[in-house]
């Protein structure tokens, strides 16, 4: 089960610069490690992270392997118009997650 | 976050933290007295303003994944009939609160003392009729941590119950004891050489006040008990297993000599 949280304001007026932020739950296992049978752990990271607000991408990142564990994002955008903000998180393997919030704005 | 190092690095900082701790252990030490309650400080007083941060701001505490997933735990039913937790505890935050600042509790079902986590498998084997939890598996921790959070802020007041007793002496016994093979106690560490750093380290007072908390060298949620065997396995002693009875005395001598501080679960410690 994917868990994530995400934080950001349900309302802004337009034009306001907000801060979203999401926490995603991941070992982000580099493949460095092995176990205690010596056998390498293979690698299993988070390699994209995409933030679209009303169908626009407003931001994009890269994830490589030093990374830590459950990792953090924190960035902005400019509210424009009411609409649904989804995060969405790809592995290495291609598996994606997605998360929905709905971001509601005054003139 | 986690320094990249090299092997050759990472094997010269152990030599150092072992040659220091037998440096340590060759001194003689005073026998401990204890921490004067003036003081008491938790963990995180003594880390670097990053952590503060991380702890201090939900929104960045990695701990609160666990919370969610414990939140969810908390209102599933097994699905064999017996209720959810909720379905007799109803809301955690109203139930729940102030319940981890007292464990643990003496057991009257079995005679034996009972930590938070051990009250949850025995709630999940008995009340629910399921399978409980193992000791240091995700949902239990992530149980563990639900249930502490709704004591956050409250001052530890450890349970008053006289039958807790001999398990508190021992619990000090245990900490005051010399073990393992550089031949230390707890106590010589966190009571007597508490503030000093040990290689580059500080030494913290060792309180259990943050449990369950994010560690950031586990990259994720860990317990008292695994931090304690941690311990056990850096003065080179074999640690007990997860839910031994003598870890549970640990857990109540920490509470007790926690008194004071406040609860921070979950906390984040580096």
């Amino acid at each position: 089960m994917a868990t994530a949280l995400l934080y950001m304001p349900k309302t802004a007026r337009r034009g306001e610069v907000i801060t979203l932020k999401a926490v995603f739950s991941h070992p982000m296992e580099t493949g460095y490690r092995r176990d205690v049978a010596g056998k390498p752990i293979l690698r299993d990271i988070i390699t994209t992270f995409t933030c679209r607000y009303e169908g626009v991408e407003v931001f994009r990142a890269d994830f490589h392997a030093a990374i830590a564990a459950n990792p953090f994002i924190s960035f902005t955008t400019v509210a424009t118009s009411s609409g649904q903000v989804i995060f969405t998180w790809t592995d290495g393997a291609g598996k994606s997650w997605s998360e929905t919030a709905q971001l509601s704005v005054s003139a | 976050m986690i320094p990249v190092m090299s092997s050759t690095v990472r094997w010269a900082a152990s030599q150092l933290v072992v040659s220091t701790l037998l440096m340590i252990a060759a001194v003689e030490i005073a026998f401990s007295q204890g921490i004067p309650s003036g003081e008491l400080r938790s963990g995180f007083d003594t880390m670097g303003p990053e952590t503060q941060g991380m702890q201090r701001d939900d929104t960045r505490n990695p701990a609160m994944l666990w919370v969610l997933e414990g939140s969810r735990h908390w209102t599933t039913d097994p699905g064999n009939g017996k209720p959810a937790c909720s379905g007799c505890h109803g809301d955690a935050p109203q139930s729940m609160k102030g319940v981890a600042i007292r464990y643990p509790v003496h057991d009257p079902s079995t005679g034996k003392p009972v930590d938070l986590a051990g009250r949850i498998q025995q709630c999940q084997s008995i009340r629910q009729d399921a399978a409980a939890n193992p000791r240091e598996s995700r949902p239990l921790l992530a149980l563990s941590a639900y249930v502490a959070l709704q004591s956050r802020s409250m001052r530890i007041d450890p349970s008053a119950d006289e039958r807790l007793a001999p398990a508190r002496e021992s619990g000090r016994q245990l900490f005051t004891t010399r073990v393992g093979q550089l031949n230390l106690s707890c106590a010589q560490c966190h009571d007597d050489n508490r503030g000093k750093r040990l290689g580059g380290s500080l030494i913290p007072q060792g309180h259990s006040n943050g449990y369950p908390l994010y560690r950031l060298e586990w990259q994720g949620v860990g317990s008292l008990q695994r931090r304690i065997r941690n311990c056990l396995t850096g003065v080179r002693a074999e640690p007990y297993t997860y839910g031994d009875s003598a870890l549970i005395d640990l857990e109540i001598y920490l509470r007790e000599r926690a008194v004071g501080l406040m609860m921070e679960a979950p906390a984040v410690r580096p």
